[in-house]
């Protein structure tokens, strides 16, 4: 886990992966629910999947993003490799950037999440378009500025679980 | 060989080559998927996968329903059955004639020796959801590969044509609304006889194309199926005209429609069974020098089908 100035100021723990793979399901839930009416809404699994390759290089890498991307493509009765090739750019820039990106302060991290996440929607939009579909309107792009502006409440949540200190001391409350 | 680093930091291939690959990979799915439509096995595999995660996300929003079922009041049932009891009255007399004129259609047909209509027939199912993908309409029905569904399969409600299926798996199918982008059906205008096709608009809106700028078409006049294409039966109710705009710069009228049915409604539709083959006869039949299988042959077939 980088430490940097002031974005992380306490020293994490390691993360578990069974906690990002549970974080990841439950992102693939919540992009499934049925909510096709409401335009706008964050797309989660891009959100979590830039998270964790920003947070975890090593561990969040493209063909994690690839086999979501298909996952959803399948689910969404979209073009097969749509979402695919989406997350992987997604996630490419996240890994590489996550150096850079986590040394700002929490607004401006999600300033910079912002772009990788409104290009995981440029690009879907720029794939149906060569197939052949209209464009589906400016809505479609209210998705990243909310999951942006979630970006800090996310991270705080997400990291709770590394919070916790290495050795238990039943003198000291956290 | 001797200059190699030490194996102390394995990370794999550089991040660069992973992600050509990946890309290249997507690329070639993307191609693969929307110009030959080969990969329908692997949709069916991966669907294996995600259809409980879907069946998951939807459990919550079914609860709400169910609960909100429970807690109807007794005043707006009664209120409902009344309706529905006064809509059957009324229905009645044109359905005890619908009988008697059916018997006597069917005697006069054999009398003049024309074939016997078609019955519809077909199954119900229920509509899952809509799909989520914001760029085609299309829903999801709990029928599939289980109950005998096949691609190309028309879809109808209690109101007029829905769609087809384009898309089976194995416990569920995808159905294009005849308002997708893609989605074509031949039509016959029901006042005057005149064929034609209409196209969805993706907007829920139907447009009637390629009609002379002078042709007899009024706001109000009802579509129904044509039955050219081989896929649905004639005679189902499709759309109504809403719009027409003659603009002489054109060749063409510009003719919008809505459909008849609750297309993007939620609630129960049919599935109809296969129409079986219209067979040529024997002379025509060896002309060709073809097989006669009517969804190969027909002209109007559908754009979409010729995937399937």
């Amino acid at each position: 886990m980088q430490t940097s100035y002031r974005s992380s100021a306490r020293i994490l723990l390691p993360v578990r992966p069974w906690f990002i793979g549970c974080s990841l399901a439950v992102a693939l839930l919540l992009n499934l629910l049925p909510t096709s009416l409401w335009t706008g809404l964050p797309d989660w699994l891009a959100l979590l999947l830039v998270f964790w390759s920003v947070r975890e290089p090593r561990r969040v890498g493209m063909g994690l993003a690839f086999l979501c991307g298909i996952a959803m493509d399948v689910a969404d009765a979209s073009l097969l490799g749509q979402h695919a090739l989406a997350y992987v750019l997604a996630v490419y820039g996240g890994g590489s950037l996550s150096r850079r990106i986590l040394w700002f302060p929490l607004g401006q991290q999600a300033l910079h999440v912002f772009p990788l996440l409104l290009l995981v929607q440029l690009v879907q939009v720029a794939v149906r378009t060569v197939a052949g579909a209209d464009f589906p309107g400016f809505g479609y792009f209210l998705g990243p500025l909310l999951a942006t502006l979630l970006w800090p409440v996310l991270t705080f949540l997400l990291l709770l679980p590394q919070h916790q200190p290495a050795d238990h001391d039943a003198n000291r409350p956290l | 060989m001797e200059n190699q680093p030490p194996p102390f930091f394995k990370r794999g291939p550089a991040p660069l080559a992973l992600l050509s690959f990946y890309v290249a990979l997507s690329v070639a799915l993307l191609v693969v998927d929307a110009r030959m439509q080969a990969l329908e096995v692997v949709r069916q595999a991966v669907s294996l996968f995600t259809q409980p995660v879907q069946q998951l996300a939807h459990l919550p929003a079914q609860s709400i329903a169910s609960a909100g079922d429970y807690f109807v009041s007794l005043a707006h049932l009664r209120g409902e059955n009344a309706r529905l009891q006064q809509a059957r009255m009324e229905k009645a007399t044109t359905l005890l004639r619908t009988q008697q004129l059916e018997a006597e259609n069917d005697r006069l047909r054999k009398l003049l020796g024309v074939r016997e209509r078609q019955q519809a027939r077909g199954q119900v199912a229920q509509i899952l959801y809509a799909a989520r993908d914001p760029y085609t309409r299309r829903i999801v029905i709990d029928k599939g590969q289980q109950d005998q569904v096949v691609a190309g399969l028309p879809v109808i409600d209690d109101a007029g044509v829905v769609g087809q299926v384009t898309r089976v798996f194995p416990f569920v199918a995808e159905v294009t609304l005849i308002t997708d982008k893609e989605q074509a059906v031949p039509v016959q205008i029901v006042r005057t006889g005149q064929r034609s096709v209409v196209f969805g608009l993706g907007n829920g809106q139907l447009e009637l194309r390629y009609l002379p700028a002078n042709a007899d078409v009024q706001n109000g006049d009802v579509l129904v199926t044509s039955g050219l294409d081989g896929i649905f039966l004639p005679g189902f109710p499709v759309a109504r005209v809403v719009h027409v705009e003659r603009d002489t710069s054109y060749s063409f009228a510009r003719i919008f429609c809505m459909p008849l049915a609750g297309v993007e409604n939620f609630s129960e539709v049919m599935v109809l069974d296969q129409r079986p083959p219209v067979v040529l006869p024997a002379e025509l039949a060896q002309e060709t020098g073809r097989e006669t299988k009517p969804l190969k042959a027909s002209s109007a077939r559908k754009k979409r089908l010729r995937r399937e």
